[in-house]
């Protein structure tokens, strides 16, 4: 296991965030985290790389405690992907992504460092805007930069807090891949928080729904992706078509808003009355 | 293969752009130099560059035994370098406490004197002023050595109340923001109960002028710039993750709530270190840093020692505009470099991006 987690408990002041979660991680694998707003996804990954400390539970990443390495250390085997970085400095993006080499270096850079930053722009393809600034490149832009970041840190194991949630189609798509081309070429791990449930079906190995900061379900996406548990975590009918060999999730209604959805057309009568009288 | 190449243009491209860095870094360095033997002839007595020049030859280079009439050499050396040398080192030393500032706050708009520094530093000198109380030192030393204290108290008074809501930029800034009108009122309270002659000396002092420029000074603040400077620099790297935000930096190993307390604390003093000599010249820690980022970037690795070179030239070139424009009467610098600073500023913010302040 490249990652584990072990019943890891983490609260904002007396509201509990999560509640013993404990999961692992394997080399190779993709797992994703999906839930609503608030069920306690992007918590854990902020646990996970200690940027929040879980009040109970251990977490250890390539076998040790994350809460007894030191954050450099720590740095050589986590790389974070945040969906998005304040940007008020202007910082060429070839110099962000080289920040990835930092915890690899004391103060000088070797070719080395600037070899892999370098490939990683030439991956990604974003060497046309290596010297534009980042703080002054689109959402989309910006969400790769920082993944190329993540990327040069050359880390055994990725945490990406949604990772296309930035992205058009196309970016979204190409970002998927490469996150599982590397995972499974190098033998990492990765675990994102996912919005769209399709994209996480689709390139996930495995999935973890949270709800209320508890797993709800796990396993593959055939298991945890069904109507009965979107309903059950969302609150939404769904239909599930499963032509592909992997679920593909049509969202229909959301569940209980009936009453909402009469008085909606009740003020779109008034408006027409209003347009055309 | 189409790659390999593409792969090779970038790196072109980036070597170009680090080669331009040290390029600016190389003209504002002759710039400054070039700067001090102008400075040095400009005055009452007009030595003329040539004279200057062989005069400070002479001096660092005895061997040459270049022949400098004693006039020369008194103007030179005991007059016009203290307070040259001294402007550059206040300029520098203010400019790198305003750069490291606004790195880890994150912020473009903050420079020690945000958190409370200068108007404690004020008040402090204030007191000794017109109070005649001090903490240590003797007569001579009172105003600098309350000036200092005060300052660095400050400073601790900042981070002690930022601490209890860990170290975040916004509690710092707000907590020295409530220190600083503290300060100004007790500053205030102290001129309105001053006689006539502690008021001028007061309002003189916070001013900010170079007047008081000594050798005996210039060591000390050197000592302090020099040993504050490798330390500042050192941690370019982590300023630079810190850019990205707290989380990102703390993901690439940086203990962001210690390099906050470290760089506070050195730019504090440095600034400290200065202003208890000089008063209260503002602006340049501001500017400086802003000017050089305008143009090179804000990689602290170059922004930091390039704000130092570009600090000494802007406050150099004010004084010596506030020392012979308007002869013999000498307009302290730090009215000077506010006044033709200002407006050289709103140009630049008028025609940078917007992007910037966000």
């Amino acid at each position: 296991m490249k990652l584990e987690i072990r019943g890891v408990q983490f609260s904002y002041g007396s509201v509990p965030v999560l509640e013993g979660i404990s999961l692992g991680v394997g080399a190779g694998e993709v797992l994703s985290l999906v839930g609503p707003n608030g069920s306690g996804k992007t918590t854990l990954l902020k646990c996970i790389n200690r940027i929040l400390k879980p009040r109970r539970g251990t977490i250890l990443v390539e076998g040790r405690d994350v809460s007894r390495v030191g954050l450099k250390e720590l740095a050589h085997s986590l790389g974070y992907v945040p969906q998005s970085a304040p940007s008020s400095f202007p910082l060429t993006v070839f110099d962000t992504v080289l920040l990835g080499r930092k915890p690899h270096v004391n103060w000088r850079l070797s070719e080395r460092d600037k070899e892999i930053a370098f490939g990683v722009l030439r991956l990604m393809e974003l060497d046309e805007m290596a010297l534009r600034m980042f703080n002054e490149l689109s959402g989309g832009e910006k969400q790769k930069v920082l993944m190329a970041r993540a990327l040069s840190q050359e880390p055994q194991v990725l945490l990406l807090d949604e990772p296309t949630s930035n992205l058009d189609l196309r970016h979204q798509l190409e970002v998927l891949h490469l996150i599982v081309d590397m995972v499974k070429e190098r033998g990492l791990s990765a675990v994102m928080a996912m919005h769209d449930l399709n994209l996480a079906s689709r390139f996930s190995d495995r999935i973890v729904m949270l709800k209320d900061g508890k797993i709800y379900a796990a396993g593959e996406p055939r298991g945890v992706l069904n109507s009965d548990n979107i309903k059950e975590v969302y609150g939404v009918e769904t239909t599930i078509n499963s032509d592909s060999g992997r679920p593909y999730i049509i969202p229909l209604t959301p569940m209980g808003k009936g009453s909402r959805k009469k008085v909606i057309s009740k003020i779109m009568i008034r408006e027409d009355l209003t347009l055309y009288v | 293969m189409a790659t390999r190449t593409e792969m090779i243009e970038v790196k072109e491209a980036y070597s170009k752009f680090t080669a331009r860095k040290m390029l600016f870094i190389l003209v504002s360095l002759g710039g400054l130099i070039a700067l001090v033997l102008v400075a040095t002839s400009l005055g009452s007595a007009d030595l003329g560059v040539n004279n200057v020049a062989h005069a400070i030859a002479a001096r660092i280079f005895p061997f040459l035994n270049l022949e400098v009439s004693t006039k020369v050499n008194v103007i030179v050396w005991d007059i016009r370098l203290p307070r040259i040398v001294l402007g550059i080192l206040a300029g520098a030393g203010l400019a790198i406490s305003g750069a490291a500032m606004q790195g880890i706050m994150r912020n473009p708009l903050v420079s020690p004197f945000t958190i409370g520094v200068s108007s404690a530093a004020g008040f402090g000198a204030s007191v000794a002023i017109v109070l005649g109380a001090g903490m240590v030192g003797g007569e001579k030393y009172l105003v600098i050595t309350n000036a200092f204290v005060f300052a660095l108290l400050a400073a601790f008074l900042v981070y002690g109340l930022a601490r209890i809501r860990g170290m975040r930029p916004e509690t710092l800034i707000l907590a020295g923001i409530a220190l600083m009108y503290f300060f100004s009122a007790g500053t205030s309270l102290l001129q309105y109960i001053a006689t006539e002659q502690e008021l001028h000396a007061v309002v003189h002092w916070l001013f900010g002028s170079l007047t008081g420029a000594s050798w005996e000074n210039i060591l000390v603040v050197s000592i302090i710039f020099s040993c504050c400077l490798p330390f500042l620099i050192k941690y370019s790297w982590d300023l630079n993750a810190m850019i990205a935000g707290d989380e990102v930096a703390t993901t690439l190993g940086v203990n962001t709530r210690r390099v906050r307390m470290i760089c506070m604390a050195l730019a504090t003093l440095v600034t400290a270190g200065i202003i208890c000599f000089t008063g209260i010249i503002g602006f340049v820690c501001l500017v400086a840093p802003h000017i050089t980022r305008m143009i090179i970037g804000a990689d602290h690795r170059f922004l930091l020692p390039c704000s130092c070179i570009l600090g000494g030239l802007l406050l150099l070139g004010a004084d010596t505009i506030g020392r012979t424009a308007f002869q013999p009467a000498t307009i302290p610098v730090g009215i000077v470099i506010s006044i033709i600073g200002v407006p050289f500023f709103v140009y630049l913010i008028l025609r940078t991006r917007k992007e910037y302040f966000q």
